[in-house]
């Protein structure tokens, strides 16, 4: 069904791109899809569900760190933020890696308050990336049950 | 992978991060490269040949080719910087100061853009100092470290009689030509635990190997494509 598909490359042409002006992605995704060919046809997926493993495990580590009663041991949370900040820059995730910068400077500035509202935030904003990226990957599936090509959506 | 009759690199990439070497190995392998990963620089040295230690069957290594000590050739290592216990520097020295490996471009990959880091990296010898997230575009860059060592091994194929040296333990690592006289490749004494001093009166021209630095043999490799 031609109508069905154009539709759905539309829907999904649209919604990309809108992820890009929200500031959701920045061009290191773009980057990331460039790798992505026949010899390598889940990488983006396999590299993006790495990064999300990994946001559970860090966050993990900084919430534990700051948890601690007594003195908290912010170069410890510094490392996972650091860490963070690496992997959300590698794949593109734009919000969550400027978050890790403001969080980054709490740490070395020994801010509780700070920490503990940063961590709430990138919490929320990689759960919210998370979901986008699904509806996204969602399209595509759809687009090509529909029997069409997922369209290279030109970022300007 | 096709073993194709041009020239194909291959790359040791040095990673803690499972993440970071999922990306490289990719960027690599889309840039035409034959890639190996490892975790460390330990596992990095001992891929190399420059260290014994962790074995074969060892539970913790992550790399995608066995560590074995065949003859392979690397022409390119890449490396972060940021690792625990041997940073990208530490590798980047030992193999700089190895007469077998030093040769070996070494490229340093660091999330942070620090000066003094760079400019200490460079000094010490590297090529390259990438700022992550690494890109397409910069391994570009790398072709022509990489092609520098290819040539330079297959001159010294050229060169060489196929005499094997007959004792196992007696092996010897040719110089390169600026080093030495640029018409003939003495035998040089090497500084490793195992060598022996070899027959360096003879003026034959002729090839000790050691087990990181031998003729491209491409068919035998066993890393990821």
């Amino acid at each position: 069904m031609d109508a069905l598909v154009a539709q759905l490359q539309m829907q999904y042409r649209n919604y990309t791109v809108s992820l890009y002006q929200q500031g959701f992605l920045d061009d290191q995704f773009t980057e990331l899809k460039k790798l992505q060919d026949d010899a390598s046809p889940d990488f983006v997926a396999e590299v993006l569900s790495l990064f999300f493993e990994d946001c559970v495990k860090l966050i993990g580590n900084m919430a534990r760190a700051l948890d601690q009663t007594g003195t908290v041991d912010f170069s410890q949370v510094g490392a996972s933020v650091h860490q963070l900040k690496g992997s959300s820059s590698s794949v593109g995730a734009k919000r969550v890696k400027g978050l890790c910068i403001t969080f980054k400077e709490y740490c070395e500035a020994n801010n509780y308050e700070g920490c503990v509202r940063c961590l709430q935030q990138v919490d929320i904003e990689f759960k919210a990336l998370q979901t986008k990226l699904q509806d996204m990957f969602n399209l595509e599936k759809q687009i090509i049950q529909a029997g069409g090509k997922v369209p290279q959506v030109d970022i300007n | 992978m096709v073993m194709a009759a041009e020239p194909q690199f291959h790359v040791l990439a040095v990673d803690d991060s499972l993440f970071d070497r999922k990306l490289i190995e990719r960027l690599l392998q889309k840039a035409s490269c034959q890639v190996t990963t490892v975790d460390s620089g330990y596992k990095a040295l001992e891929f190399l040949g420059l260290r014994e230690g962790v074995e074969i069957n060892d539970p913790d290594a992550v790399s995608t080719s066995p560590v074995i000590h065949q003859e392979v050739e690397v022409n390119l290592i890449i490396t972060d910087y940021c690792m625990p216990s041997m940073t990208g520097y530490d590798l980047l020295k030992e193999v700089k100061e190895s007469s077998a490996c030093k040769n070996i471009p070494v490229v340093i990959m660091s999330s942070e853009n620090v000066p003094a880091r760079i400019s200490r990296c460079l000094e010490e010898g590297a090529e390259e100092f990438f700022l992550k997230p690494v890109r397409l575009a910069d391994l570009n860059k790398l072709k022509p470290h990489m092609m520098k060592t290819k040539l330079k091994n297959q001159k010294l194929e050229e060169i060489e009689t196929p005499s094997k040296v007959e004792s196992g333990t007696v092996a010897a690592v040719v110089e390169p030509e600026s080093e030495v006289e640029p018409k003939q490749i003495y035998l040089q004494v090497v500084q490793q635990e195992e060598q022996t001093v070899s027959n360096n009166k003879r003026k034959s021209v002729e090839e000790g190997l050691s087990t990181h630095r031998s003729r491209p043999r491409f068919e035998g490799i066993t890393t990821a494509v």
